[in-house]
């Protein structure tokens, strides 16, 4: 083991470190998911965790707080080795957790949240009042009696903070705090992580934002496959230099064309309202857009604001009543089936790729077959033609760089980067003339994410008319033409890419202007 | 008047081992998990509880027969639908069919035989009131046990840190695993205590309501407690009005044969499950807002560690 140069710990004369792990591994089988990870953070100090997904960060968290056990090495605390029976015991020693994937139960009041993450005996009453105590002090406002479901994203994020807080954490891990939120609610999280880095605690920051992390963090430690690569200051780095370490090599930049032509209208959408399918669902509310051909129209908004209830009525998995309400290449088709859409030339990515875009025990020449069926030579007088299958198969690994271990294995096999460039490779290699695509580089490293984005982009210069929808919003700045907002259930004007700046989007994302049409931008012409 | 007092006494018998095996489903379900075994451990239970009653003579050791037959049954299914992590439908299913198998092993012995039933509570004075003196006062204990039972899930559920936990549980297991509850514990322990509710549920039925056992008594019991969940929206309070509702339900189509109302005997009988079908839809149609069921009901957990 080579040790690496420190370019600038974080104020070599403040106390010492609180937490430590030293050569921390944790091996599942044969996989080290932590390979001899050293990582130091002080107090008063906004430590962020950075790396592509699979690196090892949430093992790493996870370990720290005691939810899993490591294979070897050891953890610090104060300067103390300690072994963790479980997080009860990490939040006894003053670790406080906020999951990236919220750890609430939908159907509990705030309040019963609260209590479940905090141990002791205190009654429901006390903790209801001192919960309303603690969200006002931090500006984080909470009603205790609600039901989870009936609150936003962000609102529910403040839960898992406030109930981190009640435990008047020396040490705050955040896992990917961000993702879900709108720019302007990551503003207000920012101010809270500030104020408690001044009140002499330390935070763990897990984030892939570098430009989050620039301007937040204090120290960056980087993880890459399971390893440690470095440990900078983020703030003397450039988000370029950054990603080389996180990712190992250069990326390669996504190249829009330099004049795209739009010709005539593939995708219209007429005055769509959709009742929810699903409890929890939204309401699809007078959605209209037009899409031309040669055109990639993204649509940016918080996840769960109806951008699955719009997927379902585009691709036809849910039909709607009026057949002009969606009408691809002049074709009525709003009652009439995904295979009849193939058939008209459509293609559709949805956001899971493991149970909805693909079925995941089966193989890929089969994966092939369930969405290639109607509109392309693979199936010959009710009988399927074997060989086509496993020449698309061929033919997507190829042209998108698919890594997998056999020639047709099955699709839960592959990693989620390679699964993904799988599943939009199959679509776009039917040259379709309308493409539908849910979150096309959700969870993919940034490799793979550069490739998908190309190939989007080449299929519009192509001539077909791309729908992409992305909680990226530097994604969708990157590819779209035009930019429109889902907000409970709306979708906004779209606006042209010039005029997308990051705070009118996040404005939008807010449900800010919602009633008050944008003036008219001879958008898309 | 006596005919009423006589329907409301025997409505009351009937729909004691409706709500038992109910209160424990509930608090199964509450935790998360699908045990579709319910008329197994009852018909197991039923056997059990009286042979144990018949070889020792004594009422209250051939309930203790029951609920510890359920709880074993309910063990197996603990076994392999947390243990190895089996799917929950089919081992419930399983468990109903070994259960009825078992059962006619058990009780192929005791087939014939009389026991002396539970006795009825009597009050000197208030028993003997008229009309409510023997609905309130004159029933046996296994009543007032199964009324006792579910006031104290419903405390247990709402106002303890324990149920709010178990709750947390059936609603989302990998938040509760990853705040560091043993999930798994936790619902071992509701899946044996709905084994010991069916158990005792079941041996109500030769203990108290008939003083023999036959193969197949509990005859379909277990599936309306399985209902009677649904029907209640997993709420205690529902529970205890479903359960009477479907104890009224069964006695008056007896009643109604027996007057002679022009409705051939198959469908009254059918009444039962009928109105379960329909409070189904009713119930599905009416929902708004709020999930009603445990979110994750019937998924099988497996922690990382």
């Amino acid at each position: 083991m080579t040790p690496m140069p420190d370019p600038a710990p974080a104020d070599p004369n403040t106390t010492h470190p609180l937490l430590q792990t030293i050569g921390l591994t944790k091996r599942y089988g044969d996989f080290l998911a932590n390979d001899k990870i050293d990582l130091e953070v002080v107090p008063r100090e906004i430590h962020a965790l950075l790396g592509e997904n699979g690196a090892g960060k949430s093992t790493l968290v996870k370990t720290i707080y005691g939810l899993v056990q490591p294979s070897a090495g050891e953890l610090r605390w104060q300067g103390a080795p300690i072994r963790l029976s479980g997080p009860a015991e990490a939040r006894s020693l003053g670790i406080g957790m906020v999951f990236q994937h919220f750890s609430l139960f939908d159907n509990l009041t705030v309040a019963e949240n609260v209590a479940l993450g905090l141990d002791g005996k205190e009654p429901l009453k006390a903790i209801t009042a001192r919960l309303a105590d603690v969200a006002r002090d931090y500006g984080l406002p909470l009603d205790p009696k609600r039901e989870v479901w009936q609150l936003s994203v962000g609102e529910r994020q403040r839960i898992e903070i406030v109930r981190a807080l009640m435990q008047n954490p020396k040490f705050l891990i955040l896992d990917e705090p961000t993702a879900v939120l709108t720019p302007q609610e990551a503003d207000q999280l920012f101010v809270v992580l500030e104020r408690l880095k001044a009140e002499g605690r330390a935070i763990l920051y897990i984030s892939h934002k570098l430009d989050e992390v620039k301007r937040l963090c204090d120290t960056a430690t980087i993880l890459r496959g399971g390893k440690k690569v470095a440990t900078c200051n983020p703030k003397r780095e450039t988000a370029a230099s950054l990603a080389r370490m996180m990712v190992g090599t250069e990326i390669k930049e996504v190249m829009p064309p330099a004049e795209r032509r739009t010709t005539v209208p593939r995708l219209v959408v007429n005055d769509l309202t959709l009742a929810p399918a699903e409890l929890h669902g939204v309401r699809l509310q007078n959605i209209s857009f037009e899409l031309k051909g040669g055109e990639i129209l993204g649509i940016a908004g918080v996840a769960g604001n109806g951008q699955d209830e719009l997927f379902a009525a585009l691709s036809g998995e849910r039909l709607v009543k009026e057949p002009g309400t969606i009408i691809l290449d002049g074709l009525a088709c709003g009652n009439r089936s995904i295979t009849e859409r193939r058939k008209m030339g459509a293609a559709f990515v949805p956001e899971e790729r493991l149970g909805h875009g693909t079925a995941p025990r089966m193989r890929l020449s089969e994966n092939a077959l369930l969405t290639g069926h109607a509109a392309s030579a693979m199936v010959r007088h009710g009988f399927i033609d074997a060989a086509a299958t496993l020449r698309t198969v061929d033919l997507t690994t190829e042209t998108f760089d698919v890594r997998k271990a056999k020639r047709d294995p099955e699709a839960a096999s592959l990693s989620g980067g390679n699964l993904q460039k799988f599943v939009v490779g199959r679509e776009i290699l039917r040259k379709p003339a309308v493409l539908v695509v849910n979150q096309p580089t959700w969870g993919v490293d940034a490799g793979a994410a550069a490739i998908i984005r190309q190939a989007l982009i080449d299929l519009a210069s192509a001539g077909a008319a791309v729908l992409v929808t992305s909680q990226d919003l530097d994604e969708l700045v990157e590819i779209s033409d035009r930019i429109a907002v889902m907000f409970h259930g709306h979708l906004s004007e779209p606006l042209p890419r010039a005029e997308a700046t990051r705070e009118r989007l996040g404005l939008l994302m807010g449900g800010a202007n919602l009633d008050r049409k944008e003036a008219p931008h001879a958008a898309g012409a | 008047m006596v005919l009423v007092e006589a329907i409301i006494l025997s409505v009351l018998a009937a729909s004691t081992p409706l709500l038992l095996a109910a209160t424990g489903e509930l608090v199964t379900e509450r935790a998360g998990v699908l045990n579709l075994g319910v008329e197994g451990m009852m018909i197991v239970g039923a056997a059990c509880g009286f042979a144990g009653a018949w070889m020792s003579g004594s009422i209250v050791v051939g309930a203790l027969c029951g609920i510890v037959a359920g709880m074993l049954m309910s063990l197996i299914f603990a076994f392999m639908t947390l243990g190895l992590a089996v799917n929950q439908v089919a081992t419930g299913l399983a468990l109903t069919i070994l259960g009825i198998g078992l059962s006619g092993l058990i009780g192929a012995r005791f087939v014939g035989e009389r026991i002396t039933t539970a006795p009825k509570l009597s009050v000197p004075g208030l028993s003997d009131i008229p009309l409510v003196g023997r609905i309130l006062f004159g029933e046996d204990a296994f009543v007032y046990l199964s009324l006792a039972l579910i006031i104290a899930v419903w405390w247990f559920l709402y106002r303890t840190r324990a149920g709010l936990v178990l709750r947390a549980c059936g609603d989302n297991h990998v938040s509760a695993h990853a705040l560091g509850y043993p999930v798994l514990r936790i619902r071992l322990l509701a899946v044996l205590f709905g084994g010991g509710c069916a158990g005792l549920a079941g041996a109500y039925l030769p203990l108290a309501y008939t003083p023999f056992f036959i193969p197949g008594m509990t005859a379909g019991r277990g599936w309306i407690a399985l209902a009677l969940v649904v029907f209640a929206s997993w709420r205690p309070g529902r529970l205890v009005i479903g359960a009477y509702l479907f104890g009224a339900v069964t006695i008056l189509q007896l009643h109604a044969q027996g007057a002679g109302v022009g409705i051939p005997s198959q469908v009254m009988s059918a009444l039962p499950y009928l109105a379960t079908v329909i409070v189904l839809v009713l119930l599905s149609r009416a929902r708004t807002g709020g999930s009603t069921a445990p979110a994750a009901l019937g998924t099988v957990f497996v922690p990382d560690r």
